[in-house]
């Protein structure tokens, strides 16, 4: 039953079981190293499939349609169909690109992506890797993929690919600042950029209700910001199909292709578990105050459920975005930053200053 | 493969061929861009890539064939094109159409341009990023596109208007689906305004864009909504009567924008007067021939005949130059997005790129009416 | 203004118009020489103001090319068809409206294209239709290539 209800439990057996086996370091290299990694790309693989049937359903439901219902039951094999198809397609290198860095970029985007899961708390002490400065990591390490981008663009050799590079750069860049502002906002309220601090600092009640105002604001800009971040959809001018074919990756096929749609998906996911993992209480089940018997029965359900379904949650949210707003301008989207989200975030995480000063977050 | 000089012009500029394969041309429009940065310098549109000699062509058909070739030049107003067609060839040879005819003709153009309307609605979204108005745009447009199947055969290319009449008599269903679609419509004309209309982020992008001034869309010969969008009274409908649009109640729009939101609003409305004109004729069908009795060798007087309606793009105009025979000598078409095209340099100058798809979806361009 | 008043105002523009009156548009015969003065005096005399050329295009007929502009005034809304008769048929000449009529610069360029009708002074004479190399103009009634089929 342990095992059912918490994969600490389950993670905790395979260490003890390795480090019998084959001794201390080698258990950790194992584990750490081939186990671990392993179940990372398979999870993340599992996660796109899940995220693009999602994405189809959803565009679907919002559009009238029936979306993907023929392949498996539901459609649900469809994605499956189709990274099979991506799988045989010809890994096309154009004559007049810089081979090495046209091949290389998909790779750095995925590296990133997957770099950037590892603090992620996914249920009740399940995480890869607990560092002391997990926020910080995140949005450090997940600014690299604009080099990713900008490497596609510039050595595709295409006008398309290099217009959507530079607008994705200017984009990142820009958005970047906002995000880690409304970070900042609830590192202030924990004191600790660790993960399982901040989740564990939401035990009676999560940030987006104890930290007022100003979490709520930070939240919507979150939200608004990584959106940005990710290029979806209605900041997905570095790929604006109507503008610019397929900006960026207009010239990659196959397996090559098939990465940034990848890497694509698990931001997506990334900066749902953030936000979910900030704002909405990470694993935390859904509490309220002296309700004893209310809160039992949200413990009884397991955490990762409630990681993910707050991810979901989040991730609906974005997809909703899409498949509803029309794209910005390229200068009304950097007016949206450095004239809006920036000052307000600014002025926001003052105001969460005073909120922790004064003691209200409780 | 692009030379090294298509790069960067002597003058530092960045030339981009958006076309003749680009989503957001609607078609094989090749557009040569100057750029700089994001923003255009200057646009040298290059057509010609879906040219098939129409009017070379009706040069050899007989006055009975030549209008089902021109259902192929705005496919989206297919029956538009074959009424002044048809038009023409009444005119000079002065046949008489039943009344029963007219009002045919009337309400089928009108459905015609809602369907035009609805795709050219979706593809506004489309064009701007927003995925799902197309799929909205396409509910009704679908039922229409039946409902003319029931009657004409077909969906898209319809031939339905032939000298003298229409080629057959409506289905029977024909006035409760109508009715039934209309119905429908009106509910879901809405949704549109929910969708795209009342967006913000919509709004930002099509107010102040691809500025017209009234002057140059004179001067450029632009007719349609884009014209009325720059504040030029120019409803062929209401200016030069036909089949019997003089009888029936309807406003012209007219925006004094020049903006692509002031066309983009002169649209809608025009949804809803073609909305109020299908209203006032549905169920005032009268009896009669659907056809007029003509010969079956059709012979033009000699003489130059010009006959002008108004497709859901502008006006167009069928210009038949006649020797007396059975074939044309020479025939124009003088099509709305020809004109409409050759403003489109000065509309987007000083835009960004995101801006010149606004335009072009505004100005709703069909290619092959620009190529014939 | 009714089509007397319109006739008797283009006769004191150009003394040597002939008109026909068999169609639904006044017809008006203008001579090449000094074509494009009149059709400026057209455009901006304030009592005529043609300020919308609808439709240009030229036919080819047995011994002439004639250029046919179809003009209307926005404000006034008569109508005026000006015909301009190119009897050199090799190599037919006229001067362009482009600098009156913005729209014209197409429209001369599809009947260069086309028709093969050279404009002096327009700004871009190139083939607008068909490619840069194309040999022959099609519309013209001696046009022949190999693709031709004979319905």
């Amino acid at each position: 039953m342990t095992l059912l209800y918490s994969l600490s439990g389950l993670s905790y057996h395979i260490q003890s079981w390795l480090t019998r086996l084959l001794g201390n370091t080698m258990a950790v290299l194992v584990s750490e190293m081939v186990i671990v990694g392993l179940c990372l790309i398979g999870f993340l693989v599992l996660l796109s499939f899940t995220l693009g049937y999602m994405e189809r359903r959803v565009a679907a439901f919002m559009q009238l349609r029936l979306g993907p219902n023929r392949v498996g039951p539901k459609g649900t094999l469809q994605i499956i169909a189709d990274t099979i198809k991506l799988l045989f397609k010809e890994g096309l290198t154009p004559t007049n690109a810089d081979k090495f860095m046209f091949n290389l970029a998909p790779y750095i985007m995925i590296i990133t992506t997957m770099l950037v899961t590892a603090p992620l708390a996914f249920a009740r002490n399940f995480q890869i890797w607990d560092l002391n400065i997990g926020v910080f990591y995140v949005s450090a390490v997940s600014s690299i993929s604009v080099i990713g981008i900008l490497m596609a663009g510039w050595s595709s050799n295409n006008k398309y690919s290099l217009l959507g590079a530079m607008r994705s750069g200017a984009q990142i860049v820009s958005y970047e600042l906002s995000i880690g502002l409304s970070l900042i906002s609830i590192v202030i309220l924990t004191g600790s950029l660790r993960i399982s601090d901040i989740v564990m600092s939401q035990q009676n009640g999560w940030w987006i209700f104890k930290g007022h105002l100003p979490a709520l604001i930070a939240f919507v800009i979150f939200i608004v910001a990584s959106t940005a971040e990710i290029n979806r959809a209605p900041f997905d001018l570095a790929e604006a199909e109507q503008e610019l074919t397929a900006g960026f990756h207009t010239e990659y096929a196959g397996m090559k292709f098939a990465m940034f749609l990848l890497s694509e998906y698990v931001n997506l996911f990334i900066v749902s578990a953030l936000a979910a993992t900030l704002f909405l209480g990470g694993w935390m089940p859904f509490h309220i105050g002296s309700w004893s018997g209310f809160n039992h029965v949200m413990d009884f359900i397991p955490s990762s459920l409630w990681f993910m379904g707050k991810t979901f949650f989040v991730i609906f949210i974005i997809m909703w975005f899409r498949w509803t707003f029309p794209r910005l301008r390229v200068d009304q989207l950097l007016n949206l930053e450095w004239k809006y989200l920036l000052p307000i975030s600014m002025l926001n995480v003052l105001l969460m200053t005073l909120v922790a000063l004064l003691g209200w977050h409780g | 493969m692009l030379i090294e000089e298509d790069y960067i012009t002597e003058e530092g500029d960045f030339v981009v061929n958006i076309g003749p394969q680009h989503p957001a041309t609607h078609g094989v429009l090749h557009l040569k861009v100057w750029l700089d940065g994001e923003t255009i310098k200057h646009i040298e549109p290059h057509i010609g890539y879906i040219h098939r000699s129409i009017e070379k062509m009706s040069e050899s058909l007989s006055y009975r064939q030549f209008i089902y070739v021109t259902s192929r030049m705005d496919y989206l107003s297919a029956h538009i094109n074959n009424q002044a067609c048809a038009l023409t060839v009444e005119k000079a040879m002065q046949i008489e159409v039943p009344q029963r005819a007219k009002v045919i003709r009337v309400l089928m153009a009108e459905l015609n341009r809602l369907t035009s309307h609805m795709l050219w609605w979706g593809c506004t979204g489309l064009d701007l990023g927003a995925v799902s108005p197309f799929f909205f745009a396409f509910r009704e447009r679908e039922i229409i596109n039946e409902l003319m199947e029931d009657t004409c055969g077909a969906r898209l290319t319809m031939n339905y208007m032939v000298p003298g009449g229409v080629m057959a008599d409506l289905h029977p269903d024909f006035q409760r689906k109508v009715k039934e679609v209309i119905a429908q419509f009106k509910v879901n004309i809405h949704e549109y305004d929910q969708l795209l209309s009342d967006n913000v982020i919509f709004q930002e992008r099509v107010k102040g864009v691809g500025y017209l001034s009234k002057e140059d869309a004179i001067s450029f010969g632009c007719s349609g909504p884009t014209a009325r969008g720059s504040g030029i009274s120019c409803d062929i409908r209401k200016l030069y009567p036909y089949d019997g649009y003089e009888n029936l109640k309807f406003d012209e729009i007219i925006e004094q924008g020049g903006d692509c939101w002031a066309r983009y609003k002169v649209r809608i409305a025009e949804m809803h007067q073609s909305m109020s004109i299908i209203d006032q004729l549905i169920d005032n069908i009268p009896e009669g021939d659907f056809q007029a009795k003509t010969k079956a060798v059709l012979k033009l007087p000699k003489g130059e005949f010009y006959q002008r309606v108004e497709t859901a793009r502008g006006e167009l105009g069928v210009f038949i130059v006649s020797e007396g025979g059975t074939t044309p000598y020479r025939i124009k078409y003088r099509s709305p997005n020809f004109s409409n095209l050759s403003a489109l340099p000065t509309m987007a100058k000083g835009c960004k790129i995101g801006d010149l798809v606004a335009i072009m979806s505004t100005i709703d361009l069909v290619i092959p009416d620009v190529d014939r | 203004m009714s089509r007397e008043e319109l006739k008797q105002r283009l006769s004191e523009i150009c003394p040597s118009v002939t008109f026909d009156e068999t169609g639904e548009f006044l017809m008006a015969f203008f001579t090449p020489d000094v074509f494009l003065t009149q059709m400026k005096e057209l455009r901006c005399a304030t009592d005529l103001n043609f300020d919308y050329l609808f439709c240009m295009t030229a036919i080819d007929w047995k011994d002439n090319f004639t250029a046919v502009y179809h003009l209307s005034s926005t404000p006034f809304r008569h109508a005026l068809v000006v015909k301009v008769k190119l009897t050199d048929k090799e190599n037919p000449v006229l001067d362009s409206v482009a600098g009156i009529w913005k729209g014209a610069n197409f429209l001369e360029r599809e009947v260069y294209d086309l028709m093969g009708i050279r404009f002096n002074g327009h700004p871009d004479l190139r083939r607008l239709i068909l490619e840069d190399d194309w040999i022959g103009h099609p519309l013209r009634k001696d046009y022949a290539d190999e693709n031709m089929i004979e319905l």
